[in-house]
């Protein structure tokens, strides 16, 4: 459960980037996260809106984009997304692979604002 | 009203990668092997730990210790026994160790300098998901697993066995009279970490302590 430092760190991130739009106010912040990040969704979501309170980020949306395991197999020269996180074998070969190509992202994607420069 | 999108593409913990790859470059400097070890509270980490401080300092092997717990010094005092230097980070709470404690208990720890050791033991927070998001810079994680806690243990924390580099089972002097399955355990564990090195170790006994000893002085030699 370190999930409420996590969304901390994303708080105070997404803050240092809005030192560029002085007005601006967050709508939405999205996420890419890996199912082998360690993390939950629901958890970040839980609390994201006690993170946000009293900052530029207080009622933005947070949006977590999951990401699948992707192996690369050295038999088959493929790359595979894995259904789930039991078994690390080629889906189309069956040989095992340790090559991930995704999975342990946990990365802010982007982030949507209103630049409150309010043009016509 | 005008929106727009800010692409980002930042790590969320973007810092702690940062100064955990300062300290890998530390280590790297120093010609300090350094090692994270990772299970769930109850494994033996301690034990294990103690036997191979033990072992590489009667061998005139130069050895440290970094424990990490959320209260007490009663690890650092056990792995003192050993002779070996230990030095306990009270996390006060938290469920992991991260680069930053690392850095801060590296500075100032008397009579140990990196460049004096050749391998540093990092023992982790016992917990089997948060610490395999924070890197401290190691060379090698490894991730340990007693016979008494069930083979599906791979299966169920499939996060952290598959970020290890090898893995230890425990408690193996204990494994008949608990049951314990090790073809299936060995089966799991290849099943999220295809190829992983695994030893099979007793604290008590000293059973398969060689074997890991042996993979040290190896990864040690490959190092640099």
């Amino acid at each position: 459960m370190h999930e409420l430092s996590i969304v901390s760190s994303i708080v105070e991130t997404v803050t240092e980037t809005l030192a560029a739009y002085p007005a601006a106010r967050v709508l939405e912040v999205r996420l890419r996260v890996g199912v082998l990040a360690s993390v939950i969704p629901e958890s970040l979501e839980f609390c994201w809106g006690i993170a946000s309170e009293g900052t530029p980020l207080e009622g933005s949306r947070l949006v977590v984009n999951l990401l699948p395991v992707v192996v690369h197999c050295a038999a088959c020269g493929q790359e595979s997304e894995l259904e789930g996180v039991q078994s690390f074998r080629c889906p189309r070969c069956g040989e095992p692979s340790s090559d991930m190509r995704q999975g342990r992202e946990l990365e802010i994607d982007s982030i949507e604002i209103d630049d409150g420069e309010g043009k016509p | 009203m005008t929106t727009r999108i800010v692409e980002l593409r930042r790590g969320i913990l973007k810092k702690n990668d940062e100064l955990a790859a300062e300290l890998r470059a530390r280590y790297a400097a120093a010609g300090v092997l350094v090692l994270n070890l990772v299970s769930s509270p109850g494994t033996g980490k301690t034990a294990f730990l103690e036997r191979t401080l033990k072992v590489l300092r009667e061998r005139g092997v130069r050895v440290a210790a970094l424990v990490g717990d959320l209260e007490t010094d009663n690890d650092a005092r056990r792995l003192a026994g050993s002779g070996a230097p230990v030095r306990q980070i009270n996390t006060h709470g938290i469920c992991h160790l991260d680069a930053e404690m690392i850095s801060r208990h590296l500075d100032g720890w008397e009579g140990v300098t990196l460049a004096g050791l050749d391998y540093l033991f990092i023992e982790n927070v016992g917990n089997l998901v948060c610490p395999s998001s924070y890197d401290l810079g190691e060379k090698i994680r490894v991730v340990l697993l007693s016979v008494t806690e069930g083979e599906d243990k791979p299966l169920k924390y499939p996060t952290l066995f598959n970020s290890a580099d090898a893995a230890v089972i425990t408690k193996m002097d204990i494994a008949e009279a608990c049951g314990f399955d090790r073809a299936l355990a060995l089966k799991n564990i290849n099943e999220i970490r295809p190829g992983i090195r695994i030893f099979e170790t007793s604290a008590k006994t000293g059973a398969g302590m060689e074997e890991w000893l042996g993979y040290l002085a190896e990864a040690r030699g490959g190092m640099y």
